[in-house]
């Protein structure tokens, strides 16, 4: 028999999942888009994805170790989830160099520099990209082609994403109509058959991705869901205003980032709310500020801004929305 | 149609390992030591002095001041010393010692097994019966229950409702009672019915317990004073408040009491230690304790003598298995680790859960995600991620705005939380700091 029993407070048990296992569980879901990347974009995928995951964990590793010289805590999984999100943000022939330099943007700026996992206001992936769009706009907004592994990592085909081609069109006095012959069908849309950055294509990967998500309770479904109805709605009411002036709301939901920000870069657990009702309204954030930048803004593209800006709200909505307590019909007397 | 509360809620593994153990019945050991203090309230007043000859349901330390309960002998014998010994909570209290000698009964006590179900008593008397009878409640509160069953001028209570629902992993003590004295339970029910003055009564019973559930839909029959709730499994249902929600839908308002909202909850085992009180003159002196453990090589639901050591109790369940880590008294969720099995049986242990290596280890705790799992968990609508900051931080009076103190220490929060934080030990440490500022700030 031991000699001693151990004493502690309650509750002496613990459910199974720890930071590590949710981590992990997103990996998982990523894995269906990452498989649709390389399907796409061939060896361009490979390398951009690991070079990313791997730039994000040795940055991790040196900057605790070697800079704040205190515990190093990679196996918790974090670094590869901003790595993945890095590299599905980006164009899949995106030089090394360039890469590597937005890693350190991620992870040195965007997450350590607040005091590491929990302490980020904004969410790491985002920032390194942004950084990478502002600092090259060239290389960040050349898109390849999908040509699968037909064609090399640097000698890729590119073209224009659709967002793109919509933008210039009407920029040009093209109407939507004659603008939805050049890009492709929304069933293509659907399986990420367009140009656009590695991880952001393929819609049905990313929804298995959600599937597997709200199955395992790592996330619920308020974020996504506010995001996609919003932007259903806002881009809905145009299109019926004005049909030749604005596109349809499901091109809008199945092209650019929005599948990928609103399930995996939303969701992100720093920087998005704590309480439904706030998950509800930072999702409705997100979908306008989407639309409005991308049909009144300077860009084609708008969900990575969205997301940074509505991220900026989220400390404010952790202090004055609170859950609904248990108890609160309190009649004084 | 099953029930729950809305709110929260977790679902640790049930664990129900001896729900299909008949209740046993431990003979007195050679010497049983009783704490003075096994309820919430003033310790009573030994009234028996060393060398003192003892029957088993005299009374041997009385109720000091109303919120208080007695204390008799569970066992016939002499009395050994008054003194003192370390309780459940790891603290020493007042204790009375005694050795046994034969199992020798006050003869007050009326004996036969058979369920008496005429109600003599007026509601005066049941209620002064139960003060007599040291009658607390049994579900781990150990309020005592005269002080409830009389319900102050100006409040009115509409419904009793029986908690059942035993919603603690591992625990089976309540379980085995409402299977095995279910024709007890129900006369039980109808006594404190008759005691408050009410009309109807719900038994609340979680839906893990389906036998139990349709046994006491027969038995408390056709009369529709007393119907059985099926509850959804969730813990914690079992919480005063959350079964009320659960089973009425009224929300007992923050800082008040059931009887606020009209209603009056009482234990299942409660209202058989009542029945025995009211109908067999059988004070307080014995209770049903699960003891339980995966690694336990016998587990089952004892009957057992109120002071007997819990090592008797671990024997009795094949011994302590040598990775045993720690002991439980109560369940895994809101029961008190104990420091060592000389710790005597006392009035509110429902269960003994033993533990071996792994099952219960605490992990070193990382920082906060934010993944507000705590947030959906909590039942009481808090923020424990919050008030954990608040209280690491002193921060009390704004941990006192968040409503810390209406904290119910289920646990749910450590419990879901992937991080491994210690929430509720930082609360509970921040909750006694409220209490304590508003306990002052209402004395100026």
């Amino acid at each position: 028999m031991s000699n001693y029993l151990k004493v502690s407070l309650s509750p002496h048990i613990h459910s199974k999942d720890d930071t590590g296992k949710l981590m992990k569980g997103v990996i998982i879901a990523l894995i269906p888009a990452l498989i649709a990347s390389v399907y796409y974009f061939g060896w361009g995928a490979i390398i951009v994805t690991l070079t990313s995951v791997a730039a994000c964990v040795v940055f991790e590793y040196a900057i605790q170790k070697y800079l704040l010289k205190g515990p190093v805590t990679i196996t918790d999984g974090s670094a590869v989830v901003t790595g993945l999100l890095l590299a599905f943000n980006v164009p899949s022939n995106l030089p090394v160099l360039i890469i590597i330099l937005g890693a350190l943007v991620s992870i040195g700026i965007g997450k350590m520099s607040f005091g590491g996992l929990g302490n980020n206001p904004f969410n790491p992936a985002l920032v390194g990209r942004v950084f990478l769009l502002i600092s090259f706009p060239v290389q960040m907004t050349t898109w390849p082609v999908p040509s699968g592994f037909k064609t090399g990592y640097a000698d890729a085909v590119t073209g224009a994403t659709p967002l793109g081609i919509i933008k210039e069109g009407l920029r040009n006095g093209e109407t939507i109509p004659q603008l939805m012959n050049q890009v492709p069908d929304h069933m293509q849309l659907f399986y990420g058959y367009m140009g656009g950055s590695m991880g952001e294509v393929a819609a049905a990967a990313l929804i298995l991705g959600l599937i597997y998500m709200l199955f395992r309770k790592i996330i619920t479904w308020h974020i996504p869901v506010s995001i996609i109805v919003t932007i259903a709605i806002f881009t809905g009411i145009l299109w019926l205003i004005n049909p030749s002036q604005y596109a349809d709301p499901l091109f809008h939901l199945l092209t650019g980032g929005v599948m990928l920000g609103a399930i995996f870069m939303a969701t992100d657990y720093v920087t998005s709310p704590m309480v439904p009702k706030a998950m509800l309204i930072y999702g409705a954030g997100i979908g306008i500020l989407t639309v409005v930048i991308r049909i009144f803004g300077a860009y084609p593209e708008g969900v990575s801004f969205a997301i940074l800006i509505m991220n900026a709200f989220v400390p404010l909505m952790n202090a004055y929305i609170k859950p609904g307590r248990f108890g609160k019909e309190v009649k004084n007397g | 149609m099953l029930k729950t509360f809305p709110t929260g809620g977790v679902h640790p593994p049930e664990n129900k390992l001896t729900a299909g153990c008949k209740i046993e019945i431990l003979p007195p050991p050679k010497s049983v030591v009783i704490p003075v203090s096994q309820h919430l309230g003033a310790p009573a007043v030994p009234v028996v002095n060393k060398g003192d000859k003892v029957l088993a349901g005299q009374l041997i330390a009385k109720a000091a001041g109303f919120i208080s309960a007695n204390i008799h002998s569970s066992v016939s014998g002499k009395v050994l010393k008054i003194d003192s010994h370390t309780d459940t909570s790891g603290y020493k209290q007042t204790a009375i010692f005694i050795d046994v000698e034969g199992d020798e009964w006050v003869p007050e006590i009326v004996n036969g097994s058979d369920p008496v179900k005429e109600i003599k008593l007026s509601p005066e008397e049941i209620v002064q019966k139960c003060l007599d009878s040291g009658i607390v409640g049994l579900g781990g509160a150990t309020f005592p229950t005269h002080v409830k069953l009389k319900v102050p001028a100006g409040k009115k209570c509409d419904l009793l409702i029986i908690n059942g629902v035993e919603c603690e992993p591992f625990l089976t003590s309540d379980h085995r009672l409402m299977l095995e004295k279910g024709e007890e339970i129900i006369t039980g029910t109808r006594i404190i019915m008759k005691a408050l003055g009410v009309e109807k009564a719900v038994i609340g019973v979680e839906n893990n317990k389906q036998d139990a559930i349709s046994l006491l839909e027969r038995l408390a029959g056709k009369n529709g004073d007393i119907s059985v709730q099926a509850l959804k499994v969730k813990y914690p249902q079992g919480g005063e408040k959350q079964l009320i929600k659960a089973v009425t839908g009224r929300e007992v308002p923050s800082g008040k009491l059931p009887l606020d909202v009209g209603v009056i909850v009482q234990n299942a085992g409660t209202a058989y230690a009542v029945y025995e009180a009211v109908q067999k003159n059988k004070p307080l002196v014995e209770r049903v304790v699960t003891v339980t453990g995966k690694t336990l090589s016998r587990p089952g639901n004892y009957l057992v003598r109120i002071g007997t050591p819990v090592s008797a109790l671990i024997e009795a369940a094949g011994g302590l298995p040598d990775n045993a880590v720690k002991i439980i008294s109560g369940g895994p969720m809101m029961g008190k680790a104990i420091g060592n099995t000389q710790v005597p049986v006392v009035k509110g242990m429902s269960g003994l859960v033993v533990f071996s290596g792994g099952e219960t280890e605490r992990k070193q705790y990382g920082p906060c995600i934010r993944c507000s799992k705590c947030i959906s968990v909590c039942p009481m609508g808090l923020e424990p991620y919050l008030l954990m900051a608040l209280s690491q931080k002193v921060l009390y009076e704004k941990a006192g705005e968040n409503r810390i103190t209406d904290c119910i220490e289920c646990g749910s929060c450590s419990f879901i939380c992937p991080a491994y934080r210690p929430l509720l030990d930082y609360i509970r440490l921040g909750k006694s700091a409220v209490v304590k500022m508003k306990r002052e700030k209402s004395m100026k």
